[in-house]
């Protein structure tokens, strides 16, 4: 009898492939809205993965930062550029099968890799992290300072950047 | 079976083969953008259990460094698209041949 988080890692492994997969190759509609919304189901699916992986504050942070921001602001430049469906432009089948059998190779090498990967020893298991907040904010705030601090320099400078670019005459 | 390593591995992968054909295969430039944010995440998935199952919390630091990173990436490449989108009317890969803007 296989144990429940097994069976709820198969289930958000697989809503997540199935989530990603209709973002990608987009049947229901030509509208990029649902492949938005595809892929926000794939984030928080992704975010259900990372609490079975004991990593609580990545989760949180995932569905606020990723779903809750980056997936707004993209349902945004959407609806500001209004792009209608997609213009049914043949999709040369040429390039179709190309790209996809190119794809198909580097996915069979990375899943033959992982496969016959041989993991260490079990004894990593006895000594699994947890990924709580106070660990993860000591490790981020002794550590990882200088990452951090630069890290606010670059949304700075991205958030100076954006509002240039945005500028009706680009001179 | 007993959910390993190598499981993760093994989603991670084929997430961002997928992620890998939608900026290969489609045509539309904020479609090709969310298939870029789909590799972004299969590296993320990647790194946290590396993290778990190595007992370092390094990769789920790093991995807070990449989401933030993204959204800012994201936030440029919008910008980008937008602004060319209002000089030559189109979002469609095709269309935009001539680096002469």
């Amino acid at each position: 009898m296989p144990q429940f988080t097994d069976l709820l890692f198969y289930a958000f492994a697989g809503l997540a492939l199935l989530f990603g997969f209709l973002t990608v190759v987009n049947p229901v509609s030509r509208n990029p809205v649902t492949s938005a919304m595809f892929l926000v189901l794939t984030i928080i699916s992704l975010a259900g993965l990372y609490v079975l992986l004991h990593a609580f504050f990545l989760a949180a942070v995932q569905v606020l930062v990723y779903a809750g921001a980056v997936m707004v602001l993209f349902l945004f430049v959407i609806m500001l550029l209004d792009l209608k469906e997609e213009e049914r432009r043949k999709l040369k089948s040429a390039i179709l099968g190309i790209g996809s059998l190119a794809v198909a190779a580097i996915a069979g090498i990375l899943v033959s890799t992982f496969v016959k990967a041989k993991p260490a020893a079990s004894a990593v298991q006895s000594r699994l992290v947890e990924g709580d907040t106070a660990k993860l904010g000591e490790a981020l705030f002794n550590h990882w300072l200088l990452p951090f601090e630069i890290l606010s320099i670059l949304l700075l400078v991205a958030m100076v950047g954006v509002i240039l670019l945005s500028k009706k005459d680009l001179k | 079976m007993n959910v390993g390593l190598q499981h993760y591995l093994i989603v991670s992968g084929l997430l961002f083969s997928l992620g890998l054909l939608g900026v290969v295969v489609r045509r539309n430039l904020i479609v090709i953008f969310m298939g870029l944010e789909l590799m972004l995440n299969a590296a993320n998935l990647s790194l946290v259990a590396f993290s778990r199952y190595n007992a370092n919390l390094d990769g789920q630091v790093m991995v807070f460094f990449i989401i933030t990173v993204a959204a800012a990436e994201v936030a440029v490449g919008l910008a980008l698209i937008v602004a060319l989108y209002r000089k030559r009317q189109t979002a469609h890969v095709e269309d935009l041949t001539t680096l002469k803007l």
